[in-house]
């Protein structure tokens, strides 16, 4: 008797208790179906994190004044750190000094009244220079970006971000029009696209950017001193690189030892990783239990199997006393098991891609399903029906034939 | 004649516990081919040990059995199955067929061990069933059959092989007269057609329809002689 008749036969007997092939298969259809969910929930959630994270620009390193904790590396006003200085970021700029940095933008940002007209809104009013843009990623809705040209002239051109635009012009395209933040009236150049993501709880669309040294003027500020340095690396492989590089050109100008360095640069990695680690936990904690929901299916089928063995014990003793050797008999009852597991893999993999699709509708978290993940469970199915059929289907084998016919 | 079994001093001891239990002490026969044999005696004679030897699903505990010139009494389990498979078609007393499956599919069963091919394999359990005069039932199952019809799709079962021997364990025990009748001559035309059945049977007037009965009693034959039917046939 070949594989192939072995296997139609297997599905023959499958299909001849179909009810109860169903019931048996259930414990494996709901393991299978939760894993692939679960590992779908913890992909979609890093997924949603990469992007949040990918949002506020690629390959970013931010340098802080001071030791920070905050994980969105900005501190305090003017004034509050000054470590940091123009003169700093100019160094990091320096592609002799520092070749993997691609980009420099300084920063120097502070809270502040912004009036059009008979409105004013209170919003974070951000100095910086025009790599600023390409750094965070931006886009601009309509107007322009400032140039190197009017960083260096103190021009008063303001840029808008979407939601600060929306506040001050309700009508109207603000380009072309006045702002007067501190007593300084400035002509809006340009407005930024949505950025789609908010980081940390402040909206990246509720902000003004100004050239450095305008804003600098309007507070009044005569130091040199800048809030934050976000600095793009040539690519994410490079980005250690610029890491060390920055941080031995820092280390070396404010002339102090890496244990008490007075700033601090962080990664958009280190950002994912701690978000990550958090979902990795949970992920992880909920695989468990999905396995142990597959072991308790995978016992369910040797369950039934062992009272099939028992039932078909005639069945079992005519085939053998037909010709039947044991190891054909053995093999049927594991060909029989495997395809209940396999079968109730199938329809796991099938209701989790379901699930995929309708639960972030139902529950608003995103289901990224993971084809290396569906494939493993197909296998592991597999395993459980071959795992659990072996002991009875050498309970069957072993069986003499007399004392399996004359059973009544 | 050609002889098909050969038995010589065979013997059968069981244990139980401390206890030794000889069922079968020192049986010497030989059945020839074309034979219709009854093994006739009481229940607990022995006659159900010697059946489970004559048929390959046990093996003696002393003794040389040889079916077909062939020494089957020291085979393996696997050895023997290829022999069932191959030299003896079964009639049991229960029919044991497979509920879930046709006629066809159920007469075929012997041919899947094997290793005949599908095409082949219904066209061969089409034709059994053909001579046992269930041709126009062979996509019914056992459950839409009755008693007498399902022991004929036993007995094709039994043929589908061409096997060097019938051996029927009680055939008609669970058959109404009519079936019992019916079934008993579709044995007797097995045997005028050259077939050798070697059939189990306690009732003295199923054994009749033999050719020769074989009385065994305390696991010993008491007496080997030829029937009134003997030379009817013969």
């Amino acid at each position: 008797m070949n594989w192939l008749e072995t296997v139609r036969a297997g599905g023959e007997a499958v299909r001849a208790h179909r009810m109860r092939s169903i019931l048996t298969m259930l414990g494996i259809v709901i393991g299978i179906a939760s894993v692939i969910l679960t590992v779908g929930f913890g992909q979609g959630a890093q997924d949603k994190v990469k992007l949040e994270i990918d949002a506020l620009g690629s390959n970013l390193l931010i340098i802080s004044p001071g030791s920070t904790t905050d994980s969105s590396g900005v501190r305090g006003g003017f004034g509050s750190a000054t470590t940091l200085t123009l003169e700093d970021t100019a160094a990091v700029a320096d592609s002799a000094v520092v070749p993997d940095a691609e980009r420099v933008a300084a920063v120097s940002s502070s809270s502040l009244a912004v009036t059009a007209g008979e409105t004013n809104w209170t919003t974070s009013v951000v100095g910086t220079t025009p790599s600023w843009v390409e750094i965070r990623a931006r886009t601009l809705a309509s107007g322009r970006f400032f140039t190197d040209a009017e960083v260096s002239s103190g021009a008063d051109v303001v840029v808008l971000g979407s939601d600060t635009a929306g506040e001050l012009f309700t009508v109207g395209n603000p380009v072309g029009r006045t702002v007067t933040i501190g007593g300084r009236q400035l002509t809006v150049i340009g407005v930024l696209d949505s950025s789609g993501a908010s980081s940390t709880g402040t909206s990246e669309d509720d902000q003004v950017l100004l050239p450095i040294s305008t804003a600098k003027s309007i507070t009044g500020s005569t130091t040199s001193a800048v809030s934050t340095i976000y600095v793009e690396a040539t690519s994410a492989d490079t980005l250690s690189a610029a890491y060390q590089e920055i941080n031995s050109l820092l280390l070396t100008r404010h002339d102090v030892t890496a244990a008490d360095a007075d700033f601090s640069i962080s990664t958009q990695v280190s950002l994912v990783e701690t978000a990550n680690s958090t979902n990795k936990t949970l992920t992880v904690l909920l695989t468990g239990v999905a396995a142990i929901s597959l072991l308790v299916g995978g016992v369910g089928v040797m369950n039934i199997m062992l009272i099939s063995v028992t039932e078909r014990i005639r069945e079992i003793g005519l085939r053998k006393a037909l010709g039947a050797t044991p190891s054909v008999i053995g093999r049927q009852f594991l060909v029989e098991a495997s395809m209940l597991g396999l079968a109730g893999g199938v329809a796991g993999v099938l209701i989790g891609v379901v699930g995929s699709w309708v639960l972030p509708a139902l529950i608003d978290q995103p289901v990224t399903l993971s084809l290396l993940a569906t494939l493993a469970a197909l296998a592991t199915s597999l395993a459980l029906g071959v795992g659990f059929g072996v002991y009875p289907a050498s309970r069957a084998a072993r069986l003499t034939p007399i004392d399996a016919l004359r059973s009544e | 004649m050609t002889a098909i079994i050969e038995l010589e001093q065979i013997r059968k001891t069981y244990h139980s516990g401390s206890i030794e239990f000889e069922a079968l002490c020192g049986i010497d026969s030989t059945i020839h081919e074309g034979e219709y044999v009854a093994v006739v005696g009481p229940s607990g004679s022995g006659k159900s040990t010697l059946m489970n030897i004559l048929g390959c699903l046990d093996n003696p505990t002393e003794g040389r059995y040889l079916l077909a010139d062939e020494d089957v009494s020291m085979m393996t389990e696997v050895q023997l199955a290829e022999v069932r498979n191959r030299r003896i078609g079964f009639v049991f007393q229960q029919f044991n067929l497979l509920a879930s499956l046709s006629a066809w599919r159920n007469v075929e069963l012997p041919l899947i061990y094997a290793g005949v091919h599908r095409a082949e394999r219904r066209d061969r359990a089409v034709a059994a069933l053909e001579r046992v005069g269930l041709g126009d039932r062979i996509d019914n199952r056992p459950g839409e059959l009755s008693g007498g019809q399902q022991q004929r799709v036993a007995v094709a079962r039994a043929l589908v092989t061409e096997p060097a021997m019938i051996l029927a364990d009680e055939p008609t025990g669970n058959l109404d007269s009519k079936s019992t009748a019916d079934v008993l001559g579709l044995l007797d035309e097995l045997h005028d057609s050259g077939r050798t059945i070697v059939l189990i049977t306690h009732e003295h007037e199923v054994a009749g329809r033999a050719g020769r009965n074989l009385v065994i009693h305390d696991g010993q034959i008491v007496s080997d002689l030829p029937t009134a039917r003997a030379g009817v046939s013969a």
